[in-house]
């Protein structure tokens, strides 16, 4: 008890002085909210991709492509399979018996970006006429929905924001067609946000080349998915893959968002390294100043834990600090940010996201900040403890 | 110079925080060095890519494909050396999660049009012998353990064989070498087979690869090329090597931004830390300062002092900074990742730079204190 009563009242009393070394114990602060806001910044662009990603599928639909494609892009699939796979047990019928499906078509467009006139790559999806029920999410912001047959589209809300030539009314070209945008759709920011929408038939007749690429499922709900499943996969005459959309889209992102958190941590634990550094250096001389004190303290009979303890608070203390002002002006900064990159693999084409500061990123960055405080407080403190008292005190 | 031994020894007054301090320039120019170095890296290769190829695609998008018959009439555009192309095959070897980066292609051309990539005389003689046969990078090879003479079966989920079958058959007839690609593992197939056994997309190529004889012609035979297609079903746009490479670069998304802003936030941090250890240094040592007035030097000459304290101390650690980062591109800890290249000189010029603002920033305030002194002032501790 009187251990902590003693780290008690030594930190309390070192916590009093912080206010006469500001100089140094800013240095540990601004080092350590460095690290956090680098960190937490880089990572926020893999979890706000995650989101995206994760946000556009949902557990109760499924997405069914030939087997052993990886996305959409490399994938066929003939009207009879699209017909089978629609009809299967565990789809979910609509009043008039129909089962609620989507057949899809998956085409790249070259578009601008407004921001820079960067020619990038969009996706265009061909989408079945039972869309509106298949996708309940996808609501029409502005003008009205494509109609069959007409070569009309709708377009995607950031789509809509981040490329030129999209506003309503207006046209562009693809191989064997002129499309006319006649709306502007949100399915709430996921990945459909970023594309451009119109109906299969219409894209497949214009193009006159192959069918359909996936078919999406409304299932009866998403216990029904391995029904649905078995289904399919014991049925010799289709050569399919079935998963779950939520899973699917999440895999469309894993590679990249693998790359960027590589990236994070190896730039952040570089910048640790240098954080570290400077935390030992203004504990350091953070312990070289209150050198009476401790010796003093420690002649009038506190022990050595005592001391040890009191550094390193003092050391957490200032790192915490450092860690906050780090995450916040990572959130501050970038908590919304909109990026855009084509690194999501050719299934989803140019994907337009929000960085995301999520709680669970914070975490990690204090984490990150209170290591570094204790690895830089740890040999100052143990200087502190090891203290010879009568040459300190003679140093008066 | 004969000052040296002086702030030699001022410098290393504190040990432990000179040391500190420099370890934490030394990381923070590490990190310069890195991200600096690729960054300008890419850009680099990107403007030194070759200039006498061309490539033509679909003008509404690469995916579309053209009709492998433009070949011909490309070829008899004046100027152009050789003419192949790609026809995107991927596909799997045994399972969908080994994905092969596998192209039908008129293999002869290819080669002439990419003469870094090597092949044998023989092996190019087998290839155009035999239907099914394949030429694989040396890595691929290595990679799966294929031998020349081996039969390697492909799976694909596109591309069913005319008989139904999603799995096709080919010959290993021989291996190139793609190191001046870093490796770039590839897989080039014949197109006559391909044309002769799919279900549908034959005979349409994804990209056409134009070798021309003077790369100072390269405007000017885009422009002809697409010409030559303009107002067609099937219109082309005609890129060279590098206008292609900046676009796929720009597609990813801005890589300057971020590399310059995560060394502004470092090079922002470190400013503190070394402006904070000169502080330091500077305070600690008023009486020495004094004294050093008292015998004569002048205000300017004790600024200069301090000053070129703060230049040794950033210049030297950002020295050993960059030579670590230069160490670590030079060992090919990266080659595999990124292919060939060393250091660029233009970064180790920016981090000097660097370096030298550092210190004139860092030092200026405590050398400026130092040069305010009042010799009686800072003898009586006041």
């Amino acid at each position: 008890m009187t251990l902590f009563k003693q780290i008690g009242a030594v930190a309390v009393m070192n916590f009093k002085s912080l206010p006469h070394r500001v100089g140094t114990s800013v240095v540990i602060v601004i080092g350590i909210a460095g690290v956090v806001a680098v960190l937490i910044s880089v990572l926020a662009m893999s979890t706000g991709m995650i989101e995206t990603m994760e946000h556009s599928g949902r557990d109760d639909r499924a997405i069914v492509m030939r087997n052993g494609s990886a996305s959409e892009t490399g994938s066929a699939l003939g009207r009879d399979a699209a017909r089978l796979v629609a009809d299967a047990p565990g789809v979910r019928r609509d009043a008039a018996g129909k089962p609620i499906a989507s057949a899809e078509v998956l085409r790249l467009l070259n578009l601008f970006r407004k921001e820079d006139n960067a020619e990038v790559n969009v996706a265009m999806r061909g989408v079945g006429p039972q869309v509106q029920e298949l996708r309940p999410e996808l609501k029409i912001i502005e003008g009205r929905m494509f109609r069959p047959a007409v070569t009309e589209v709708i377009v995607g809300k950031a789509a809509h924001a981040e490329f030129k030539g999209l506003n309503v009314g207006d046209t562009f070209k693809t191989r064997g067609a002129t499309w006319t945008v006649v709306g502007v759709f949100t399915t709430g920011g996921d990945s459909h946000d970023s594309t451009v929408l119109t109906d299969a038939e219409t894209l497949i007749n214009a193009e006159q080349r192959g069918g359909f690429q996936s078919v999406t499922v409304q299932l009866e709900s998403a216990a029904a998915f391995q029904k649905f499943k078995d289904a399919l996969t014991s049925n010799p005459a289709l050569a399919i893959d079935v998963n779950r959309e939520r899973d699917y889209y999440r895999r469309q992102s894993e590679t990249i968002s693998k790359v960027i958190y590589v990236i994070a941590y190896v730039v952040g634990g570089i910048m640790a390294v240098g954080a570290i550094f400077s935390a030992l250096n203004t504990m350091y001389s953070a312990v070289s100043a209150r050198l009476r004190e401790i010796a003093t303290l420690r002649a009038i009979g506190f022990g050595a834990t005592a001391m040890v303890m009191s550094v390193l608070a003092e050391a957490l203390l200032l790192a915490l600090i450092g860690g906050a002002v780090g995450a916040a002006i990572a959130w501050l900064f970038f908590n919304g940010h909109q990026v855009s990159t084509s690194a999501g693999g050719q299934g989803v084409g140019h994907l337009i996201f929000e960085l995301s500061v999520s709680p669970g990123l914070i975490a990690i960055g204090i984490i990150w900040a209170c290591s570094i405080g204790l690895l830089g407080g740890l040999f100052p403190a143990i200087r502190a403890a090891r203290l010879p008292v009568a040459t300190a005190l003679r140093a008066i | 110079m004969k000052y040296f031994g002086l702030i030699w020894a001022g410098l290393w007054r504190k040990r432990t925080r000179t040391f500190f301090t420099m370890a934490s320039i030394v990381v923070a120019f590490l990190l310069f060095g890195l991200l600096q170095g690729l960054n300008q890296g890419f850009n680099t290769v990107v403007t030194n890519l070759n200039v006498d190829r061309l490539y033509v695609s679909a003008k509404t998008n690469m995916t579309d494909g053209l009709p492998i018959a433009y070949s011909a009439r490309i070829k008899a555009v004046p100027g152009v050396r050789a003419v192949s192309h790609w026809t995107y095959f991927g596909g799997y070897f045994r399972d969908a999660k080994n994905p092969i980066p596998a192209f039908a292609t008129d293999p002869e051309p290819l080669f002439q049009i990419y003469r870094e990539l090597k092949v044998k005389p023989e092996y190019m003689e087998a290839m155009k012998k035999t239907r099914t046969g394949v030429l694989v990078s040396e890595q691929l090879a290595k990679q799966y353990g294929w031998k020349i003479g081996d039969r390697i079966p492909l799976g694909t989920s596109i591309w069913t064989t005319k008989q139904g079958s999603s799995t096709w058959m080919f010959d290993l007839v021989g291996t190139f070498d793609a190191s001046a690609f870093g490796g770039f593992p590839s897989f080039y197939i014949n197109q006559a087979y391909f044309d002769e056994n799919a279900a549908f997309g034959a005979h349409t190529a994804h990209y056409f690869l134009v070798g021309i004889k003077d790369p100072h012609q390269a405007t000017q035979i885009s422009k002809q090329i697409d010409a030559l297609f303009a107002n067609s079903t099937y219109e082309t746009r005609t890129q060279t090597e590098s206008a292609l490479a900046q676009m796929q670069l720009k597609q990813l998304g801005d890589i300057n931004f971020i590399v310059n802003a995560i060394v502004g936030a470092v090079l922002f941090t470190l400013l503190f830390l070394t402006a904070n250890t000169m502080m330091q240094s500077v305070s600690e040592r008023t009486p020495e300062l004094a004294v050093l007035k008292t015998l004569g030097f002048s205000d300017g000459k004790v600024l200069t002092l301090v000053l070129i304290e703060a230049l040794m101390l950033c210049v030297f650690a950002a020295a050993i900074g960059l030579g670590l980062a230069t160490f670590v591109f030079e060992s090919g800890a990266l080659r595999r990742i990124f292919g060939n290249f060393g250091m660029p000189l233009i970064v180790m010029a920016m981090g000097g730079g660097t370096a030298l603002v550092l210190a004139l920033v860092s030092g200026l305030p405590p050398a400026w204190r130092a040069r305010q002194l009042n010799i009686v002032d800072a003898l009586a501790g006041r």
